[in-house]
């Protein structure tokens, strides 16, 4: 009898790289329920324009570059990449926005790399930063949370705000958009109030909630959640995301410890804005995180500490996508020298 | 621990240690464990290829046509590092041939195909018995050299050879048997509890071994305390059977090594290195049989498994049978077959047909169905998302996916800084990867890539040397040649010169002759002709005259 020649080994696990990102996407679901609830439409929108644009210029671009199409494109990465920039942009954000980070994520951050795998930075934060650096304002463009003010504005108005860019008759964008508790904090602290001053003023102590900001703690909580279940099935690692947490609240902590009136608490920084996000979702990226054990606890720790300068210092509401890509540079090297100690070997000398 | 209960099971898992990485399997042992180890009835042919271990073929001892009994040598070991191959029956050497074998190259290699007589006449033999205590180290490693004895467990490295290191203080009997399906270690382990452990105080006597730990994973509940009540009654003290986690590679030698002891083998070094010495147990059961029945290496227990065969069991079967034969003594292979796999189904070794014969590596094999592999429908996978699960898993602890990246660029140099020559090759990390990447292939293909390219520049290395060699004797001819013309120049030359000398001793004796002549002309012109025989008178008379001639001469002037 003749038989089929293979090689060893014959087994697998049958993991595959569709289901690791499907389960990313489910585990992301409760988080962005709690985030339309709390900001309302827009949401829903830069999800949608996000998923389609992403998903069309995958198509494109892999036509462009001959590869097969149904496979790359059922993998699930371009989802993803579409999610995780579409909770990470504000919900009043116009369309052309979403679209140009989305193309700019695909199209320069991913595929000019060479495609899934290759890519040295992670796409989604490539299309953030672009539309950061190019738009600031727009991307000031936040409801107040459900419960604060007026609230976030109705389907039609927004959809009003999101596709002419204009405010609905007889309103001010102004009145509409509301910054986020991390922007209020920093914006307030530069004016030389102090953290106690801006949690009980009239207008944006509301804002803040029992914790975080309202909303926020819920958002966050629920990403927490999210990637815990990751974690749990195995898809991610969770060196990158408690590296990340724990380097967070010691170095926000440090510095609340020190000036209490002008650091907000650990608690505060870590369940506020895109922290978890980032944490579960966005720096553990697989294809442009660290790959070595040593390297991943570094680099998420690494993520956190440029996350928490810019956060207090820097020119921008939120510095996690500058540090994600900061660290995402960092990567080879991080790699080559925390290689682990082959079998047999004696310590590396590096 | 008191000094005098060690012989005693430990059923948890004290005192053990973990290698890094690592995967748990499903079993699928109790397939073939239902039944006792039955004999494989006799076959009218076997063959036995001569390269069934590590290190040089033997030297064949047999013409075609002879007649041979059963334990006869047929090849005997060439080098040190190399085995004997023995007739596992009576009968006559049919040919000596090549013939395709169950090796990764696929190449056949050259057998010798005995023809069965079915008298069963055994070759004389020598049993030691018990008498092993007294003899030497020396002696006793003879006869399991002799008895072609290499390691059972699939490695197939001549056991003498492990056997001759010095200094070791513990030695491993490996009874762990972690790749899925395989049960024979298992079975004999339930079996021949008492021979293995006779086989463990022959090696620990040729070794001088301090202690000897007979490692069994805590799946095989059997076999633990079978081997444990053998421990129990054997004479060697600090004889412990341990049980170990079910985690596979932990029957990788150096995976197990750092299990029970905690200690890495050294990546250029040997167990012995650190004191430690490893024998499967079926190696173990081999030297009892050879030690005890003065039996040469001529049949081994094989798993034939998988849910392909009818009905999977352990046989005990000659080396040299038929691999077909065994299948159609279990019953033969179910319609759904789709491979025939030699040994386990993570690094096992696929089959093209099996008109193979059982060798001694032949520990396992497994007719699988799509019940019990997914053999890839394409071979396109996805790229590498550097999720580094294959490092999470990797026994080794390398950087699988970083190897992959080198080995499969080509970039060979940085594959090596990589260590890519202390992979396994256990597949762990093709089992997890998402992306489906055949990574060990990948290794494989550039291992083997890079020996080649080592073996060409050894070879161009020679070629250039040989070159050289052959310039350098051109250059010497051309120079001896050069020499001994200048010699014979030089011995011209000389004759020449000798031949100028008795020239000129010739022209010297020539002018001499000359001179002679002219002075003779001279005095003649002088002297007075017919002056010879006058008398003193007429001379004294001539004599004044001539005077007085010169006297006027010397006025004139
Ligand atoms: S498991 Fe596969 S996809 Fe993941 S890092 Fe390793 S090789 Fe790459
Ligand atoms: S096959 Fe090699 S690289 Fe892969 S897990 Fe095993 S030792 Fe590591």
């Amino acid at each position: 009898m003749l038989f089929k020649k293979a090689d060893a080994p014959y087994l697998s696990n049958n993991s595959n790289v569709q289901q690791l990102m499907l389960k990313v996407i489910y585990a992301l679901i409760p988080g962005s329920i709690a985030m339309f609830w709390f900001f309302g439409w827009g949401v829903l929108f830069n999800l949608l324009i996000a998923i389609s644009v992403c998903l069309a210029s995958e198509t494109m671009m892999l036509k462009f570059r001959r590869r097969p199409v149904q496979p790359a494109l059922m993998d699930g990465s371009a989802l993803v990449t579409a999610c995780l920039l579409a909770l990470a942009l504000p919900p009043l954000a116009p369309w052309w926005l979403t679209t140009i980070a989305s193309l700019f994520a695909i199209v320069v951050g991913k595929h000019l790399y060479g495609g899934l795998g290759f890519n040295p930075f992670n796409p989604a934060m490539v299309g953030y930063v672009v539309v950061l650096i190019s738009f600031p304002r727009e991307m000031t463009l936040w409801t107040p949370p459900m419960g604060v003010g007026d609230g976030w504005p109705g389907f039609m108005d927004t959809v009003t705000i999101v596709f002419s860019g204009v405010a609905p008759v007889g309103q001010t964008m102004d009145a509409i958009t509301m910054a986020t508790p991390i922007d209020t904090l920093k914006t307030q602290i530069n004016l030389a109030y102090d953290t106690e001053y801006v949690r009980a003023h009239r207008v944006y102590g509301e804002l803040f909630g029992p914790v975080s900001g309202v909303g926020w703690e819920w958002v966050n909580g629920l990403y927490l959640l999210g990637g815990i279940w990751l974690i749990k099935q195995g898809v991610i690692d969770k060196r990158i995301p408690l590296s990340f947490i724990i380097a967070l609240i010691l170095i926000s902590n440090l510095f609340a410890v020190i000036d209490y009136s002008s650091y907000s608490s650990a608690l505060f920084h870590t369940l506020s804005g895109g922290t978890m996000l980032a944490a579960f979702f966005i720096a553990t990226d697989p294809v442009s995180a660290s790959t070595t054990p040593k390297g991943r606890i570094i680099y998420g720790a690494g993520i956190a500490c440029i996350a928490y300068i810019i956060r207090n210092w820097g020119g921008y509401p939120d510095g996690i996508a500058f540090a994600v890509l900061l660290m995402n540079m960092t990567v080879p090297l991080l790699d080559y020298y925390t290689q682990p100690r082959t079998y047999g070997k004696s310590e590396r000398r590096s | 621990m008191k000094a005098n209960d060690n012989q005693t099971l430990h059923d948890d898992h004290e005192g053990v240690w973990t290698f890094h990485g690592g995967i748990k399997l499903p079993g699928h042992k109790d397939l073939s464990t239902q039944t006792a180890i039955n004999k494989l009835p006799a076959c009218e042919h076997y063959t036995v290829p001569l390269n069934q271990h590590i290190g040089a073929d033997g030297e064949i001892l047999v013409a075609e046509g002879e007649r041979v009994l059963k334990g006869q040598m047929l090849a005997k070991p060439r080098g040190i590092i190399s085995a004997a191959v023995h007739s596992p029956v009576s009968g006559t050497v049919e040919t000596i041939a090549e013939h395709t074998f169950p090796h990764p190259s696929g190449l056949a290699g050259l057998s010798i195909t005995i023809k069965n007589d079915y008298k069963d006449e055994w070759t004389e033999h020598e049993i030691i018995g018990d008498d092993f205590i007294n003899r030497s180290s020396h002696d006793l490693r003879n006869v399991v050299r002799d008895a072609g004895i290499v390691g059972l467990g699939g490695a197939t490295f001549p056991a003498a050879v492990k056997q001759t290191e010095v200094g070791i203080e513990t030695l491993i009997l490996n009874g762990v048997e972690c790749e899925p399906y395989i049960s024979c270690d298992d079975m004999l382990m339930r079996e021949h509890a008492t021979e293995i452990v006779k086989g463990a105080e022959i090696v620990a006597h040729i070794i001088n071994a301090e202690k000897c730990i007979i490692a069994i994973e805590d799946n095989k509940p059997e076999a633990i305390a079978s081997m444990s009540q053998a421990a129990a009654e054997s004479k060697l003290d600090n004889l412990i059977v341990q049980s170990v986690p079910t985690i596979y590679p932990s029957g990788g030698e150096r995976q197990l090594i750092k299990v029970i002891t905690g200690k890495e083998v050294p990546v250029d070094g040997l167990p012995a290195d650190i004191h430690v010495l490893c024998h499967n147990v079926a190696t173990s059961y081999a030297i009892y049989k050879a030690i005890y029945k003065g039996e040469p290496l001529i049949s081994r227990v094989v798993t034939l498994t998988g849910h392909g065969i009818n009905s999977p069991q352990n046989i005990e079967a000659a080396i040299g049978a038929p691999v077909k034969t065994c299948v159609e003594y279990c019953g033969g292979y179910k319609d759904d077959a789709s491979a025939l796999i030699m040994g386990g189904p993570m690094m096992g070794l696929s089959l093209e047909t099996d008109e193979l014969p059982i060798i001694k590596a032949t520990n396992c094999l497994l007719v699988t169905t799509s019940e019990d592999i997914s053999l890839p429908t394409s071979t396109a996978h996805m790229p590498c998302i550097r999720c580094g699960k294959c490092v999470e898993v990797c026994p080794a602890n390398l950087l699988p996916q970083q190897l992959y990246w080198y080995s499969a660029s080509k970039d060979y140099d940085r594959a090596i800084e990589y260590n890519l020559f202390d992979c396994i090759e256990c597949g762990c990390c093709s089992y997890v990867c998402p992306s489906q990447i055949p990574l060990v292939q990948y290794y494989r293909y550039a291992k083997s890539d890079i020996w080649e390219q080592e073996r060409d520049r050894k070879k161009s290395d020679m070629a250039r040397e040989r070159h050289e060699r052959r310039l350098e004797r051109i250059e010497k001819q051309k120079r001896e040649r050069e020499e001994k013309l200048k010699k014979k120049r030089e011995a011209l030359a000389k004759n020449k010169g000798s031949r100028d000398k008795e020239l000129d001793k010739k022209k010297e004796l020539i002018a001499q002759a000359l001179a002679r002549v002219n002075e003779k002309k001279s005095t003649k012109h002088i002297k007075a002709q017919n002056v010879d025989n006058l008398t003193e008178e007429q001379q004294k008379q001539i004599a004044e005259v001539d005077k007085r001639r010169a006297d006027m001469k010397k006025d004139k002037h």
